[in-house]
């Protein structure tokens, strides 16, 4: 029962022959929570693409607890929240349909992420970063989610606020038995939260 | 709402356009008989009360009758910018998904857009026989490459958003996400892309029927008042002209208003201010 990428190899297309990723092997156990370290351009965000199916490796395979991870239909067991949550939700659309667009909510998740009523009705272009980082972060702790893939997803947040985002997801790990992936350049902040550290 | 912002003056503008338009087509149609009335006791009269935009060589009223003629342009650039940007639409889809539909669809763009705009309409029109048809079908067949490209365009950058990826992701169906993620990206775009034909359309119908390609010349079109006028102004006779081409540019140009104006309400970014 784990999320592995074995051999994982991997090239954007158009970028010369030398590849992203060159036979990278990474295990995430359920409730285990691994660190993700490693220079800028190293691969790190293309790693977790892979990992939660936005792209196919071209060498190697992505298994979730033994099955191919492109056998899963419906709802990915596996959600990445990304570094940038302008890209990830929607303009046109109003927060409160972004943050129900896999579902209903959990009673008591807004509360605890601190989104106020009020944002549910507004466009994304009218919260900052760290709010809609929040309706991401939300969006997929969905009950079938059993991994969670985190790239830097407090970079663009303050001290206080990245520590009560943290704080919380733990709590939420513990709770779910969630794999948690944290992609970070801040070795403190990983030593910190993670049980296991693999540089890249 | 409580301001007079941009987005109420739009749509005041819009709305203003709108009417004008609506009333220069309603009266067309209801002047059309009086445009064909000749009476030679009053044949060559220049603008006066009676007569504002004066009569022609044999009494026709210039006012009912560029009425009637704007009225038949409005109609079938209605139907031509209609016809064309439903073909854009499917063409643009089509495009989207890639392989070698998009290849032929592209080429397909690239080679009409290629030919001059009026050398196409002209071939076309003559090749589906001329008159009403001829028009309809040269103007609808050249205009819709620039919007199929703007919409084949949207649909790929949404392809790929991420936050369309990640609706997929979360379980989200196929036709939801259609519903949900593109719809309201992509019915801006086709309505602007709609409306802005209209002046195209207009114009090249008036070109290619005063260049004699298109509507006959029995019909009050504006094209042809337009060449018809042409054989007086050297005998002094300016108003045949003038009123006519003038209303032309006004309805050209009110349709461009209405467009613009459009695209500033429908404007992705603009749309919660």
């Amino acid at each position: 029962m784990s999320l592995e990428g074995m051999g994982l190899t991997f090239g954007y297309r158009g970028k010369g022959k030398k590849g992203v990723l060159d036979h990278v092997d990474l295990c995430l156990e359920p409730g285990e929570r691994l660190g993700l370290s490693g220079p800028s351009g190293r691969g790190k965000t293309t790693l977790c693409k892979l990992l939660s199916g936005y792209e196919r490796p071209d060498k190697g395979r992505v298994l979730v607890d033994g099955k191919p991870l492109g056998e899963y239909k419906g709802l990915c067991p596996v959600q990445m929240i990304w570094q940038h949550p302008e890209t990830a939700v929607d303009p046109l659309m109003k927060l409160g349909d972004t943050l129900r667009e896999g579902g209903p909510v959990e009673e008591g998740l807004l509360e605890a992420l601190h989104i106020q009523p009020a944002w549910l009705d507004r466009y994304p272009t009218e919260l900052s970063g760290g709010e809609l980082q929040r309706f991401c972060i939300a969006r997929a702790l969905r009950p079938g989610v059993k991994y969670l893939l985190c790239d830097e997803i407090t970079a663009m947040l303050d001290l206080i606020t990245q520590a009560q985002m943290w704080s919380f997801l733990l709590e939420q790990a513990e709770r779910r038995q969630l794999g948690l992936l944290i992609v970070s350049h801040n070795s403190a902040l990983l030593e910190r939260l993670c049980t296991r550290i693999q540089p890249l | 709402m409580r301001h007079w912002n941009g987005r109420r003056a739009a749509l005041a503008l819009l709305l203003l356009a709108l009417l004008v338009l609506c009333a220069v087509t309603a009266a067309g149609c209801l002047l059309g008989e009086q445009a064909m009335v000749t009476d030679f006791s009053r044949k060559n009269l220049s603008p006066c009360g009676a007569f504002l935009f004066g009569t022609d060589w044999m009494g026709r009223d210039m006012l009912a009758r560029t009425l009637t003629g704007l009225s038949l342009s409005i109609r079938i650039g209605l139907l031509t910018a209609g016809v064309s940007a439903v073909l854009a639409l499917v063409l643009g889809l089509a495009s989207a998904l890639g392989g070698w539909v998009d290849s032929v669809v592209s080429w397909c763009i690239d080679l009409v857009m290629g030919i001059p705009h009026i050398l196409l309409v002209m071939l076309i029109s003559l090749a589906f026989g001329k008159g009403f048809v001829g028009v309809v079908a040269g103007v609808a067949l050249s205009h819709w490459p620039s919007l199929a490209r703007v919409i084949r365009g949207e649909v790929l950058q949404l392809k790929g958003a991420t936050y369309v990826r990640t609706a997929e992701k979360l379980g989200v169906s196929r036709l939801q996400i259609a519903r949900r993620h593109f719809l309201p990206h992509l019915l801006p775009q086709f309505l602007t892309g709609l409306v802005l034909q209209f002046p195209h359309a207009i114009l090249h119908e008036a070109s290619v029927t005063f260049l004699g390609f298109g509507l006959s010349s029995e019909q009050p079109a504006i094209g042809v008042i337009l060449s018809e006028s042409m054989n007086y102004l050297t005998t002094g006779k300016w108003w045949l002209a003038v009123f006519p081409g003038l209303s032309l540019v006004l309805v050209v140009v009110l349709f461009a208003a209405m467009g613009e104006q459009l695209r500033k309400l429908l404007d992705p970014a603009s749309v919660h201010r």
